[in-house]
């Protein structure tokens, strides 16, 4: 494969920014990249910039709840950033509302938004965790 | 021939044809308030020449190179009388008057005059349509302008606050209207980065589904780019319509009144504002 969309580790996070068009190979392979990078990085998050993305359709917008969906079953946070208003009322006209996914205006917004979502995950668990130690010294 | 019959009447008698037209449509009512009767007087007589002109040709088609300078000029006139505030009938009786005068003539003048009758009259029913035509067509051009400059007028956004832009939605809501207040909105918020956005429509009369449905695409749209939408401004009446045709308005958020509304957004961008004054 020529095109290839790189996905750069930074931290607890994966960023990746969608700067050509996307044809469905290129998307069906970066989704099976993606999912490979978030287990072996353990990531907890997924920033996915589309600001350069002006052309969208059915597919990717489907793709993109797939990436969403995937990703919450790794347990990574997933947040789109940076989505063109043209593309925005496309997907709204296709029907694809894309419920389920974090947005926000641009990378700096997007990467506050995804840490605050990761720290808030971090201390759900550990209210939980302390819950079942309680719990457990209770029962005993 | 016809043709030649009535050019030759036209402008043998074109002086005392003149004046029992005028006279004609005095009888038949001038707007004095308007137009005063020499303006009536000299477009009548220019129309009189271009016709004799005209008529020398062939009266049959009206569409022929020959016809061109009676329907400029009466294409100018009716444009003009639609704008002065002329009704559509008055702008017609000008052509429809001739008739009178002009049959009087034909029937004293000529041998056949049922057939030159038939002929004249066709022609002054032609142009007295055209007349109306070229009122009708001008006065749309006016409803047109009028409709795209109240479209470019009734959609401003306004920042509020950082991060705040208000929407201020005046007069029903089309989806060709919905379209530039969507435009018009996502466009400023990648602008102005803003994470809020207030609906107001407060100025907006009926809310029907359509209405709802445009609404809620326009909360989606700016959802996907990274804002939140708050809808304000919704009278009890429309509140009580909204459930009534059991619209489904979803997680959107909703304030009565654009203060409510703003006070929600300040709240989510952790403003507090305090007053100068208090301690």
């Amino acid at each position: 494969m020529v095109d290839k969309i790189p996905i750069l580790k930074m931290g607890k996070y994966l960023l990746l920014s969608i700067q050509v068009d996307m044809h469905d190979q290129l998307a069906l392979d970066l989704q099976e990249d993606l999912t490979n990078q978030i287990v072996k990085h353990r990531a907890k998050g997924v920033l996915i910039d589309i600001s350069s993305l002006e052309i969208v359709d059915s597919f990717i917008g489907r793709m993109l709840s797939h990436i969403a969906n995937v990703s919450r079953i790794l347990d990574a946070k997933v947040i789109v950033v940076g989505m063109q208003p043209a593309v925005a009322i496309t997907l709204v006209e296709l029907g694809l509302s894309l419920d389920g996914i974090a947005t926000a205006l641009n990378v700096e917004k997007g990467m506050a938004r995804l840490e605050q979502m990761v720290a808030d995950d971090e201390l759900l668990e550990l209210a939980r965790g302390e819950e079942r130690d309680t719990s457990a010294k209770a029962g005993d | 021939m016809p043709a030649s019959v009535i050019a030759e009447l036209l402008q043998q008698h074109e002086r005392e044809l003149l004046d029992e037209w005028v006279t004609a449509q005095r009888l038949a009512g001038i707007r004095t308030d308007l137009v005063d009767e020499e303006t009536v007087r000299s477009n009548s007589q220019e129309l009189l020449k271009l016709l004799t002109v005209a008529a020398a040709e062939g009266l049959d088609d009206l569409h022929s190179a020959h016809w061109t300078p009676v329907k400029g000029m009466l294409d100018r006139l009716s444009r003009s009388q639609s704008r002065q505030g002329f009704t559509s009938s008055e702008t017609a009786t000008f052509v429809f008057s001739l008739k009178e005068p002009l049959f009087a003539r034909i029937q004293a003048q000529c041998a056949n005059p049922v057939e030159v009758l038939w002929d004249a009259s066709k022609l002054l029913d032609k142009l007295g349509l055209y007349c109306v035509e070229s009122y009708m067509g001008s006065r749309e051009a006016i409803i047109r302008e009028q409709q795209e400059s109240m479209l470019e007028l009734s959609t401003p956004v306004v920042e509020l606050w950082k991060g705040i832009l208000a929407i201020p939605l005046i007069g029903s809501l089309d989806s060709n209207r919905t379209q530039i207040v969507m435009e018009a909105l996502l466009e400023k918020i990648v602008q102005t980065e803003s994470d809020l956005a207030i609906i107001d429509i407060t100025g907006v009369p009926t809310v029907d589904t359509m209405v709802a449905q445009h609404l809620l695409k326009t909360v989606t749209a700016a959802k996907l780019m990274g804002a939140k939408c708050i809808i304000s401004g919704i009278r009890p009446q429309i509140a009580a319509t909204i459930v009534h045709l059991g619209v489904e308005l979803g997680d959107v958020v909703t304030k009565a009144s654009l203060a409510d509304a703003f006070q929600m957004a300040l709240k989510e961008l952790n403003v507090r504002l305090v007053s100068a004054t208090a301690r």
